[in-house]
C-alpha cells in the first residue's frame, strides 16, 4: 500500500543533535572548519577561557578514564600480542567521528576507527541497519580506512536522551584473521581476497549483546578461536567502560558543556599543534626518501605477483610560514601485487604515532592536529591504490619505511634550532616478523605472530647513542615479551636471544643494535612457517654523515640432526648468529636443507620439530661521521658486543688491542692518526659530485639498472607526472627519454592507469577515501 | 619554561649530559631562548668570522658573507655554494656499489645487495669528514635534503633581526 503523501514529505529526525542526522552534522562541521580556518569554526573557546581549570578537569576525567579503559580491559584478553604487547587501543569519538581523547598503545587506529565511523555515517547507517544504544558495530575493512584485517575495531554508539553524543572505539591486532595464510601479517596475499575475514562496519550486536549469527561466523572464519573471542570481550569491555565514562561526565557537567567540551578540544589540539611547529621546527622545505624490497619472484604466489621489485618512497615536507604542515609524497609508484600496499588513512594516522614520540610529545592527541595539516597521497600509489583489489595484510613492510624519512626531515630543524635531545636519525625497519600456523603443541589449529619485533634498535640522537632492542615506531610502549609466555604460546622452544653486532647504523652517535632469537620447533604438527622483513635493501639512509641501519638476513633449518645431538648430549646451537660472515651454528647440527640468503620475505615453508628459525630484528640508524665517535664508545661497545672488530677498525678507525682477560683496549693516539690517514683516503677516493654523475647519466641513457630497479622508476614515471619531470631535469634529459612500465620483461597485470596514456581506475565506492579527514590535496 | 645555562648547551652539543638530564630536557616544554645560546656557542667555536645564520647540519653551517651572500660553509672553512643550492653537489662523493666495498661497512647478509641499492658517501672536499649519506637505488637523484626559509624565521617566528656581518656592523 503507498505511503500518504505527507508522510513521504516529513524529513527524517535524525538522531543527532537537534534532530539533525549524522550526515548532516558531519557536512556542517567539516565546511565550517574549512571556512574559517578553525575546527567547528571556533575562532575562540569560550569554556576554556572562561572556565580553564574545569576545562582541563574534563580533559583529565576522560584521558584518565580512556587509559584506565584500556589498562583494565587488556587483562581480559589472552593473546600475549594484547596483554603482552599492548597491542590494542581505545578512543573517543564526537557524532561526527572526530576523535576527541585517545588512550596509549597503537593510537594509529585513532584515525582507523575514526574513518570507520565516517564511513557508516556517509553510507547512512542511521536509516539502515539503523544505529541505536546499546549496538555493537566491527570494523577491519582495510578499503574502509583501516591499517590490515588483523587490527579489529569494535565501535559502540553513546547516547543521552535519545541523542547520539559519540562514539567508543576499541582495537586490538589479532593474532589471525583467516587469510590465506596463518599468522595475522601474512606474506602471501596479493590480492583483498586472500587479506582474511573482511568486516566493513558491520553491525554485531544488540542492546550491549553480541548476535548469534556473529559470533557463528566470525568464530569459523579465522584459526584462533578462543583469543578472537577473548580480543572481542577486551575490545567491549573498553568501549563499555569509555560509555558509562561520557555518561558520568554528562551527569556532572550538563550536556550542553560536554557538547561544548567536546567541540573546545580538538580546536585546541589544533592550537596546541601549530604552536609545536612554531616552536620547534623551521619553515622551509625538508625532503627525504626510503626504499623497501619486495622480493616475490622466487615465493609461491600466482604468476603475474612473482616479480622482484622496489616501493619507492620519496616524501618532502613543508612547514609553512602559519605554522601548517604539509607532507607530500609525490613520486610513490604504483600499488602492486603483494601484501604491502597502504591506505591514506593508515600513513597519515601512522605519522600522528610518530608526531605522538616527537613533535607532539603530550596527551593531546586528537583530531585537532589533522585539521593543522594536509597530505598529498598520489592516486594510485601504494599508498592510495585506485583498485580495490589490492592486498595490505603486511603493509607495515613499506609503512615503516616511508615514515624513516620524516624523522630526518624533522630532525634538520631540531638540529638547526639547537633541540639536539629531539634529534633522532629515523626509525628501525620493524621487522622479522616470525609467523606461522597450524597444530599446536595442545593439539589446537593455531598461528602464531611473535611480537618480539616490538623491540628494535631506536635512531641514533644528535647527543647519544639510539637505545638497543628498545622499541618499535608503531607502539610507544612496545616490548620483546617474556620468553616464557611465547613458549606458552607457540610450540617454538627459545634456544637462545643475543645482541647482533654491527646491526645499528655506524656514527658519531650509533643507532641502537639488533638482537636475534634461535627457535626451535617443538610439538608442532601440520607447521608452517615465513619470514617478513627487508634483505636486499636498508630502509633508512643514516643523518648528516651516519649509516643506515644493517638489513636483515634469513636463516632456517629443516631435517636436522638436533633430536639425536640431544639425546646424545652433544652441543647444539644455542644464543644468536652474532657474525653472518663466520656461521656461528657450523659445527654444531646437521640438517638436509638449509636457507641462508636475504630473501626476507618469503611465504608458507613447512617445518617439522626440531627445525631451526632465526627470528633477526632489525637496528637503528646512525647520526654523524663515525670518525668522530668518541673512541671510549668504541672501545665499549667492542666490549660489549655491540660491534664486531673488523668494523671498529673500518668503520670508526679504531685501533685496539685484546687483553688476556678477553678486554679490548683502545688506543687513543694511534686511533686519531688512524682517522687522520681515513679522511685523507676519504679525500683521495671520493670523486667531484657533479663529475660522478655525468657517468651516472650516461648508465641512466643506456637503462642500465637491474629489473626491479628499472621497474621502480617506471612504476612512479606512470603515476606521477611530476616526478617523471623532476628526475629528466635533474639529470638534463632529452625530452623523448623515457621508460615505461611495459618495455620491461615483466607482466604489467592490473598497471591500467598513467598520466601519458587512457586508462580506467578501478575502484568501488568508498574504497580508500578519506571522508572529512584532515585535507587530502589530490596529486598531479 | 624551562631555561637552561650557556654550559648546559656547550655539555649538550659535546653529548656529555646525563641520561636523566636529557630525559628532563625531551620532557619540559622548549625553551625559546634556546637558538640564541646554542648559535652563540658555535659561533664562538667556528675558526671563522662570518655570522652564522642557521646550523646546516653536524660541521655545516649557513652563513653570511661580507657581500650580503648566504653560503654553506664547513667548519672547516671549506665554502660550498649559495644556501639555495644544494651543497652535495659541490662536495665529494664515494659510492659503494659493489659488495667488497659495502661489506667495509656491514657484515655480508647484512649489507644491502648492490643490485637494489648502493650507498653514496658525501664528504666535505676541504677536511674529508663525512658529512651525509644516501642508501638509495642506482639512478636516483642527489637528494636535496633541506631548503630553509631564515627570513620568514627570522622576521616572523623568532621576531629577530638577522645577525649582521662584521663588516656591516661597522
Amino acid at each position: 500500500m503507498a505511503k500518504p503523501a505527507e508522510k513521504l514529505a516529513q524529513p527524517r529526525r535524525g538522531i543527532g543533535w537537534k534532530g539533525k542526522t549524522l550526515k548532516q552534522m558531519r557536512r556542517e562541521i567539516t565546511e565550517l572548519s574549512k571556512k574559517t580556518g578553525h575546527y567547528a569554526g571556533l575562532t575562540s573557546l569560550p569554556l576554556k577561557e572562561s572556565d580553564p581549570i574545569r576545562f582541563e578537569k574534563i580533559f583529565s576525567k576522560l584521558r584518565g578514564g580512556i587509559v584506565h579503559a584500556r589498562e583494565t580491559a587488556k587483562k581480559v584478553a589472552a593473546s600475549p600480542i594484547v596483554e603482552q604487547e599492548g597491542e590494542l587501543c581505545f578512543s573517543l569519538y564526537t557524532p561526527e567521528g572526530d576523535s576527541i581523547v585517545t588512550s596509549t598503545g597503537i593510537i594509529i587506529h585513532v584515525g582507523t576507527m575514526g574513518a570507520a565511523i565516517k564511513f557508516m555515517i556517509e553510507n547512512d547507517y542511521e536509516e539502515n541497519p539503523g544505529i541505536e544504544d546499546g549496538d555493537i558495530f566491527c570494523n577491519n575493512d582495510n578499503s574502509v580506512g583501516n591499517v590490515h584485517t588483523c587490527d579489529v575495531h569494535t565501535i559502540v554508539p553513546i547516547f543521552w536522551d535519545g541523542e547520539l553524543v559519540g562514539w567508543a572505539g576499541g582495537v586490538t591486532h589479532v593474532i589471525d584473521t583467516g587469510a590465506v595464510a596463518p599468522g595475522s601479517m601474512a606474506i602471501g596475499p596479493v590480492q583483498r581476497y586472500e587479506d582474511g575475514y573482511q568486516v566493513t562496519c558491520r553491525k554485531i550486536g544488540k542492546n550491549d549483546q553480541l548476535l548469534k549469527d556473529w559470533i557463528l561466523e566470525s568464530q569459523r572464519s579465522i584459526r584462533t578461536t578462543k583469543y578472537w573471542v577473548l580480543d572481542e570481550k577486551t575490545r567491549i569491555a573498553g568501549c563499555h567502560m569509555i560509555r558509562d565514562l561520557v555518561h558520568d561526565v554528562i551527569r556532572e557537567e550538563g550536556i550542553e558543556v560536554y557538547k561544548q567540551f567536546i567541540r573546545e578540544i580538538i580546536e585546541d589540539g589544533r592550537r596546541g599543534f601549530v604552536n609545536q611547529v612554531r616552536s620547534m621546527l623551521i619553515p622551509g622545505k625538508y625532503r627525504g626518501v626510503s626504499f623497501c624490497d619486495v622480493p616475490m619472484k622466487n615465493n609461491n604466489v600466482p604468476a603475474y605477483a612473482k616479480v622482484d621489485t622496489i616501493m619507492h618512497s620519496p616524501s618532502e615536507i613543508t612547514v609553512h610560514k602559519d605554522g601548517r604542515l604539509e607532507i607530500d609524497f609525490e613520486g610513490t609508484n604504483r600499488w602492486g601485487w603483494h601484501s604491502f600496499n597502504a591506505t591514506p588513512v593508515s600513513i597519515t594516522s601512522g605519522i600522528w604515532v610518530m608526531l605522538s614520540q616527537t613533535l607532539v610529545p603530550n596527551d593531546r592527541i586528537n583530531d585537532g592536529a589533522y585539521y593543522a595539516s594536509t597530505f598529498g597521497i598520489p592516486r594510485g600509489s601504494w599508498l592510495n591504490p585506485d583498485d580495490i583489489r589490492t592486498a595490505h595484510s603486511e603493509t607495515w613492510h613499506s609503512l615503516v619505511t616511508a615514515w624513516t624519512p620524516l624523522w630526518r626531515g624533522l630532525s634538520r630543524c631540531y638540529f638547526s634550532r639547537g633541540y639536539l635531545e629531539e634529534v633522532n636519525a629515523g626509525n628501525a625497519h620493524t621487522t622479522n616478523w616470525l609467523q606461522g600456523g597450524g597444530i599446536n603443541q595442545y593439539g589446537e589449529i593455531h598461528a602464531v605472530n611473535s611480537f618480539e619485533a616490538a623491540a628494535h634498535g631506536v635512531g641514533a640522537s644528535a647527543v647519544k647513542d639510539g637505545i638497543s632492542h628498545a622499541a618499535a615506531l608503531w607502539n610507544p610502549e612496545g616490548d620483546m615479551g617474556d620468553m616464557e609466555i611465547w613458549e606458552l604460546v607457540e610450540p617454538l622452544i627459545f634456544l637462545g636471544r643475543q645482541i647482533l653486532p654491527s646491526s645499528g647504523g655506524a656514527g658519531k652517535y650509533r643507532g641502537g643494535n639488533a638482537w636475534q632469537s634461535l627457535r626451535m620447533v617443538w610439538g608442532a604438527k601440520d607447521w608452517t612457517m615465513f619470514f617478513s622483513g627487508n634483505g636486499y635493501m636498508c630502509a633508512d639512509c643514516g643523518l648528516m654523515g651516519g649509516y643506515p641501519a644493517a638489513s636483515g638476513y634469513r636463516f632456517c633449518a629443516h631435517d636436522t640432526d638436533l633430536k639425536e645431538r640431544i639425546d646424545k648430549r652433544l652441543p647444539i646451537p644455542t644464543g644468536g648468529d652474532p657474525d653472518p660472515d663466520h656461521f656461528a651454528y657450523t659445527s654444531l647440527f646437521n640438517a638436509k636443507e638449509v636457507h641462508r640468503d636475504k630473501l626476507c620475505v618469503t611465504t608458507e615453508e613447512l617445518f617439522k620439530d626440531y627445525d631451526l628459525y632465526l627470528n633477526t630484528l632489525r637496528g637503528g640508524p646512525g647520526f654523524g661521521d663515525p670518525l668522530d665517535r668518541d673512541p671510549k664508545k668504541v672501545e665499549e661497545d667492542l666490549n660489549e658486543g655491540y660491534i664486531l672488530p673488523r668494523f671498529a677498525e673500518s668503520v670508526y678507525g679504531a685501533v685496539f688491542h685484546q687483553q688476556e682477560d678477553g678486554k679490548y683496549v683502545v688506543d687513543l693516539e694511534k686511533t686519531a692518526e688512524r682517522r687522520k690517514q681515513m679522511k685523507e683516503e676519504r679525500l683521495a677516493r671520493g670523486v667531484p659530485t657533479k663529475q660522478w654523475m655525468e657517468q651516472e647519466r650516461q648508465h641512466i641513457l643506456e637503462k642500465k639498472a637491474s629489473l626491479q630497479v628499472r621497474h621502480m622508476y617506471a612504476s612512479s614515471f606512470a603515476i606521477s607526472k611530476k616526478f617523471t619531470e623532476q628526475f629528466k631535469s635533474f639529470w638534463n634529459f632529452p625530452e623523448d627519454w623515457m621508460l615505461y612500465e611495459d618495455e620491461l620483461e615483466m607482466p604489467v597485470y592490473g598497471a591500467h592507469w598513467a598520466w601519458y596514456k587512457e586508462g580506467k581506475r578501478v575502484n568501488i565506492k568508498g574504497h580508500t577515501e578519506v571522508l572529512g579527514y584532515g585535507e587530502l590535496r589530490p596529486s598531479s | 619554561m624551562a631555561t637552561y645555562d650557556r654550559k648546559t648547551i656547550e655539555d649538550l652539543i659535546d653529548g656529555k649530559l646525563e641520561f636523566y638530564k636529557i630525559k628532563e630536557m625531551l620532557s619540559s616544554h622548549k625553551d625559546p631562548e634556546r637558538f640564541e645560546i646554542y648559535l652563540q656557542i658555535l659561533q664562538d667555536r667556528v675558526p671563522w668570522d662570518d655570522p652564522i645564520l642557521l646550523p646546516a647540519g653536524l660541521h655545516l653551517y649557513i652563513v653570511q658573507k661580507p657581500n650580503g651572500d648566504r653560503i654553506v660553509k664547513c667548519d672547516c672553512g671549506y665554502e660550498f655554494c649559495d644556501y639555495r643550492d644544494n651543497w652535495k653537489l659541490h662536495a665529494l662523493i664515494f659510492v659503494r656499489d659493489t659488495v667488497e666495498k659495502l661489506n667495509e661497512i656491514y657484515p655480508k647478509l647484512m649489507a644491502p645487495d648492490p643490485e637494489w641499492q648502493v650507498i653514496r658517501e658525501y664528504y666535505c672536499p676541504g677536511c674529508g669528514t663525512q658529512l651525509e649519506v644516501e642508501a638509495v637505488t642506482p639512478w636516483y637523484p642527489v637528494i636535496k635534503d633541506f631548503e630553509p626559509d631564515i627570513d620568514t624565521f627570522y622576521r616572523d617566528w623568532l621576531q629577530k633581526p638577522l645577525p649582521e656581518t662584521k663588516q656591516a656592523a661597522k
